[in-house]
């Protein structure tokens, strides 16, 4: 499904790396299976042909990495970022974690990315090979005699689904074609859980936050949380435990692990992607993104490098919290 | 078997330059509001974490209000500002999440206005009272 080619990264990276550009790429590199494309650094060209892939699974975002993998690099480290990643890439950047000049972006054109959750459930479990054909995606699993072909559209990611950009706003060479900012619908499932009632929306969020496991995977892929110290580790933050013990305790967790990210979250969705309960956190963040839509005026995080999150600013003539529930659909 | 009556339990956040002054006032002018109201001395308004309050829910409050100076009066110049951007925010969240939203206020108490204090606190024990005890979120483990 992808417009860009496994093949045509390696040819731009190992150009970069032959002619001393870079000196490490960061890219996708094969798991254990089709799906779990797991983030990879290369050294050579021939370990990028050995080990590199490209499919309908790299969905990982890169720009978090760049923190901790740029600080002890020799020379510059190339980094493949989709437009959504490159919104985080600029996020970190107005938060200088990373040095810029230790940054080599190859911007890549994305049609987005399969969920592999949503391909289990056409093809059922045991999944052995996994291959894009055209608009396509063949999966041979154990049980079933004939691979299935399912049509990638109908299994994208619910983030893809919902794209709020297709254009890079930050590359140094950019592969493909620019892309531009789409109108997407990313507002609506949180405006139909905004016209429930209180009752209905607790009952709702305590059904999907009670089969947190508390693995910290959100926090942990999250390219807005990149503290060295988190809240979650301080043993007295009264939400340290691996495993919740009670409903407060998730609660807790998700308002505060969205809270943090308030005014910073890109909405890149990688909280939601890898959460293995599949628990919509994408929603806690996109309420707060509405909110500061709707309260201080339109502000995507990272649209610009250096752009003030609208929760460090202010004005004089701002919103009363008393007032933020007037005229709001009412059920109360 | 004595019946007692249920009373809430209410943490109040008064910043030290207006709205602790103004809960001094009214105690000084003799004006009663009710003693289920805890206050929490703090610097300033913005002081107050998001987990402060989520923290005092946890520990068995059932409604907490944040008090600072009037907008444009603050010790700090613009600490206030910041704690209005954010609890307006926050308050949002857990009303999004079905938390009742008459549990949490910010009001504005001025050093001079000991009967305002006053007011705000029998006004906010009494909605609260109204609500009943906070069930939805309550950490079992602090319960005594």
């Amino acid at each position: 499904m992808q417009k860009i080619t496994r093949e045509q990264l390696i040819d731009q990276a190992s150009e970069l790396l032959a002619n001393g550009t870079v000196s490490t790429v960061l890219g996708w590199g094969a798991g254990e299976f089709g799906y779990d494309v797991t983030p990879t650094l290369f050294k050579t060209a021939e370990e990028m042909q050995n080990g590199f892939v490209f499919n309908d699974f790299c969905g990982a975002n890169f720009s978090k990495y760049l923190v901790s993998k740029t600080k002890t690099l020799e020379g510059k480290l190339l980094v493949f970022l989709k437009p959504c990643d490159t919104y985080s890439f600029n996020q970190l950047l107005t938060e200088h974690r990373f040095d810029r000049e230790k940054v080599y972006v190859v911007g890549i054109p994305c049609e987005g990315m399969a969920d592999i959750a949503k391909v289990k459930e056409i093809s059922g479990e045991g999944i052995s090979s996994i291959a894009s054909d055209g608009d396509r995606i063949v999966v041979t699993t154990l049980y079933a005699d004939a691979p299935v072909k399912i049509d990638a559209r109908n299994v994208l990611a619910e983030r893809c689904i919902h794209c709020k950009s297709k254009k890079h706003v930050a590359y140094d060479t950019l592969l493909g074609e620019e892309g531009d900012v789409v109108a997407s619908a990313r507002f609506d499932e949180v405006t139909r859980l905004e016209s429930m009632t209180p009752d209905e929306r607790f009952a709702f969020w305590q059904n999907e936050l009670s089969k947190c496991i508390r693995c910290n995977a959100c926090r942990d892929a999250c390219p807005a949380c990149t503290c060295e110290t988190c809240v979650f580790d301080n043993p007295k933050s009264g939400v340290e435990n691996k495993s919740p013990s009670n409903s407060f305790e998730e609660q807790m967790f998700h308002i505060i692990r969205a809270f943090h990210v308030a005014g910073r979250c890109t909405d890149c969705g990688e909280c939601a992607r890898v959460c293995p309960q599949n628990i919509p956190l994408h929603l806690l963040n996109r309420k707060f993104i509405k909110d500061i839509n709707t309260f201080y005026g339109e502000y995507q995080a990272g649209a610009e490098v250096g752009s003030r999150s609208p929760l460090t600013d202010y004005t004089t003539e701002d919103l009363e919290p008393s007032e933020i529930f007037v005229g709001r659909n009412e059920h109360a | 078997m004595q019946v007692t009556e249920y009373k809430p339990l209410i943490v109040a956040f008064c910043c030290n330059w207006c709205s602790y002054a103004g809960a001094d006032l009214a105690g000084n002018n003799r004006l009663a509001y009710p003693a289920d109201v805890k206050i929490i001395r703090v610097p300033c308004s913005c002081r107050v974490n998001p987990t402060f309050i989520l923290r005092a829910f946890q520990r068995g409050a059932d409604g907490v209000i944040i008090c600072g100076c009037h907008p444009g009066d603050c010790h700090y110049t613009s600490g206030n500002y910041y704690t209005r951007r954010r609890m307006a925010t926050l308050f949002s969240m857990l009303d999004f999440l079905g938390i009742e939203r008459e549990r949490t206020r910010v009001e504005w108490v001025s050093a001079a206005e000991g009967a305002k204090f006053a007011a705000t606190m029998n006004e906010f024990a009494q909605k609260v009272a109204a609500l009943g005890e906070n069930k939805r979120l309550e950490d079992l483990r602090c319960k005594k």
